[in-house]
């Protein structure tokens, strides 16, 4: 097993690498520069040169390259030329937003897609089975960005004035504000420690925050402004997760030992819950894994629509507006959860399934 | 091995009983995968929809009552974002019939849906093109070679794939400059690695089948081995993934146009309409409803069609 965690985990730093350098070379591809998307078109030579050399524009890119791998290794990701922020705080600001709404979206998905998967399975080739797989195919044709505004559209305006109503965008209601747990239970942060901003960066975790420090109001409110996003984002890994269930139980269910089980006179429900279900398990696994970068990739759709400060809206308009620092420093953790996070399905995988430990 | 299990036998039977039936009528693994797909209802009702989708987009000058970017003001009595009006429904026979009601410069919004199918499915099967001939040669060329150059071709398609798909081709079409074109190289170029590797592993599977090693003792070059012998055997699966692909390349076109990267105004493209209107979903929610549906229904379709495909060309699949 040790062997297989290390093979599987040194295989995945020459694809990190290849990303530093892929971003790294797309950013420097953007067409314009810098200089006057931020400085402006009247920028003069003299005050771009000023900016470019600040920046270390000037330099040979292989040093620029090398420069920026040496900081990536080293957390130092920059300051957005923007923001005249460091692309770390921006992180700290953001980040938790995403995970939040990734999290949330992946629990209802699997909360969902599982048993009606397991459902569609059992009452195979019956009128549940052919409802709940053409409702599986419907969301996994879904456009997010769509589902989204039909959401807000009803919730929020059809709905209104009912107890049923949520609201369409935002992450709390105006006057609505987060006391940070570290503020509530009185911590002595020193300013700029390591320890203080990662104290920050959970207590940006709106809806752990509240609940840990039982700010009732706050709580409902970001769970009430989570739910529409939270929905939208759910419905494409969802339905993948309920048809992936449908078929790795089906095929699970016709073979021997499952026979063996019910010719021993196990019931049913043993049957399929503890001989059937932990063995289908393995491709649901995988592919809870691989829809993450769905995930990603519609947190930028669902961001836009439900005007969410999260990293994917942050990173469309950083590329939008050419801010390099931030675009690399995004991608590059959000490339970096990608990569961890497969590389925790594949260990779970070989944790699973002893056989691929050997391959 | 098959003479020590009786039930081997019978199926050999069956199955020799069948080709007896089919030597009548000459059949071949096509055939066969054809008749699996008619019995299959969702396959049949996913290339229903993309047929009418496609004759949607051949005959849209006929079936638009009005051009894609015409503009009605002072032509009928209509203002801007007009709601939906079908006379069959009980809509007054006084007011101009417009089926999506209007857009925001005062379009039919229905003939602009329909004309907005051209622009969809020829994205999606030119995203589909690239990306299969790219990627299956690369995966062709890895698997059969191997070595090193393997190493590097799918080592390239890894780093593709630790991508979010999405953001990745938004990088890209921020590099190329947005647009219908280069959202189409961008959404070809993140697919490619999903053909490659299914590429790649047929190949390696089929080159150690026994008549590809026939065809090598007979000298036949590594070339026309790959060429005449692996490929056209390797193709199954790739004619699904691109099935499937083509609902893919067409969802993600749909994103990155919403996103304003895609498709430009007034190109009448699904996205990008919904994209337009989306401030005035409180107002005008038909703007918003019709393109999605539009873009929800052709999705569908292919996605069903492809997996009745799945299906009826892997009949081990079948239960």
């Amino acid at each position: 097993m040790l062997g297989f965690i290390t093979r599987r985990t040194l295989y995945a730093i020459p694809v990190l690498l290849g990303i530093i350098v892929v971003v790294f070379f797309l950013i420097r591809a953007i067409p314009g520069d810098p200089c006057t998307s931020l400085l402006g078109e009247r920028a003069t030579a003299e005050a771009c040169a000023r900016f470019d050399e600040a920046n270390g524009l000037n330099d040979p890119i292989w040093i620029q390259l090398g420069i920026y791998m040496k900081n990536v290794l080293t957390f130092n990701l920059g300051e957005s030329i923007r923001f005249s922020r460091p692309v770390n705080q921006l992180l700290i600001e953001r980040l938790p937003l995403t995970i939040e709404l990734a999290l949330s979206a992946l629990t209802i998905a699997i909360a969902v897609g599982v048993p009606l998967g397991i459902i569609a399975a059992r009452k195979h080739n019956t009128a549940v089975d052919t409802a709940t797989m053409a409702f599986a195919n419907v969301g996994v044709s879904m456009p997010v960005f769509w589902l989204g505004l039909m959401l807000a559209y009803v919730f929020a305006l059809v709905l209104k004035g009912t107890p049923f109503a949520l609201p369409p965008s935002g992450r709390l209601s105006a006057g609505v504000v987060s006391m940070p747990y570290y503020v509530a239970w009185q911590w002595n942060l020193q300013e700029g420690s390591f320890w203080a901003t990662f104290n920050e960066f959970v207590a940006n975790f709106y809806i752990f925050n509240s609940l840990i420090t039982a700010q009732w109001t706050v709580l409902n409110d970001a769970i009430r402004h989570m739910i529409l996003p939270a929905i939208a984002l759910a419905t494409i890994p969802m339905a993948i997760i309920a048809r992936i269930t449908r078929s790795s139980l089906l095929e699970v269910m016709s073979r021997d030992y499952i026979r063996t089980a019910r010719a021993k006179g196990s019931k049913e429900s043993r049957v399929v819950g503890r001989h059937a279900l932990r063995n289908s398990m393995l491709p649901v696994v995988t592919i809870i894994g691989l829809s993450l970068g769905g995930l990603l990739g519609g947190a930028v759709l669902t961001e836009t629509v439900f005007n969410l400060a999260g990293v994917g809206r942050a990173l469309f308009d950083a590329i939008t507006g050419r801010d390099y620092a931030v675009v690399q420093g995004f991608t590059v953790i959000i490339a970096l959860g990608y990569v961890l996070v497969n590389l925790a399905v594949d260990l779970s995988y070989g944790y699973l399934d002893p056989r691929i430990r050997v391959k | 091995m098959s003479v020590l299990n009786p039930g081997q036998n019978a199926e050999e039977l069956v199955v020799g009983s069948e080709s007896a039936n089919l030597l009548a009528k000459p059949s071949s693994q096509w055939r066969l995968a054809l008749r699996r797909f008619r019995g299959r209802k969702s396959g049949m009702i996913g290339l229903g929809i993309v047929t009418a989708l496609i004759l949607m987009a051949i005959f849209a000058p006929i079936l638009a009552p009005y051009g894609p970017n015409e503009v009605l003001i002072g032509k009928e009595d209509v203002g801007p974002r007009d709601p939906p009006c079908v006379h069959v429904l009980g809509c007054s026979e006084e007011i101009p019939q417009h089926v999506m009601g209007t857009d925001g410069n005062v379009r039919d919004e229905f003939s602009r849906v329909i004309y907005g199918s051209r622009v969809s499915l020829t994205l999606g099967f030119f995203t589909v093109t690239i990306a299969l001939l790219v990627g299956s040669s690369l995966g062709a060329i890895a698997g059969f070679t191997g070595g090193w150059l393997d190493n590097v071709i799918m080592r390239i398609m890894d780093v593709i794939l630790g991508f979010p798909s999405l953001l990745l081709a938004i990088a890209i079409v921020a590099v190329l400059g947005p647009g219908l074109r280069n959202a189409l190289i961008a959404i070809a170029i993140v697919t490619i690695p999903a053909y490659a590797r299914v590429m790649r592993a047929q190949v390696l599977s089929i080159k150690e089948s026994d008549f590809v090693s026939a065809s090598r003792a007979l000298g036949a070059a590594p070339r026309q081995l790959l060429v005449r012998r692996v490929v056209p055997n390797a193709l199954t699966p790739l004619v699904v993934l691109a099935t499937l692909g083509v609902a893919t390349a067409i969802l993600e076109a749909a994103g990155l146009s919403f996103l304003g990267l895609g498709a430009q105004p007034p190109t009448a493209e699904w996205g990008s309409m919904l994209a337009s209107e989306r401030n005035q979903l409180f107002t005008a929610p038909h703007l918003v409803f019709f393109p999605g549906l539009a873009i929800m229904i052709t999705v569908l379709g292919f996605n069903l069609m492809g997996d009745g495909m799945r299906d009826a060309l892997d009949p081990t699949l079948n239960r």
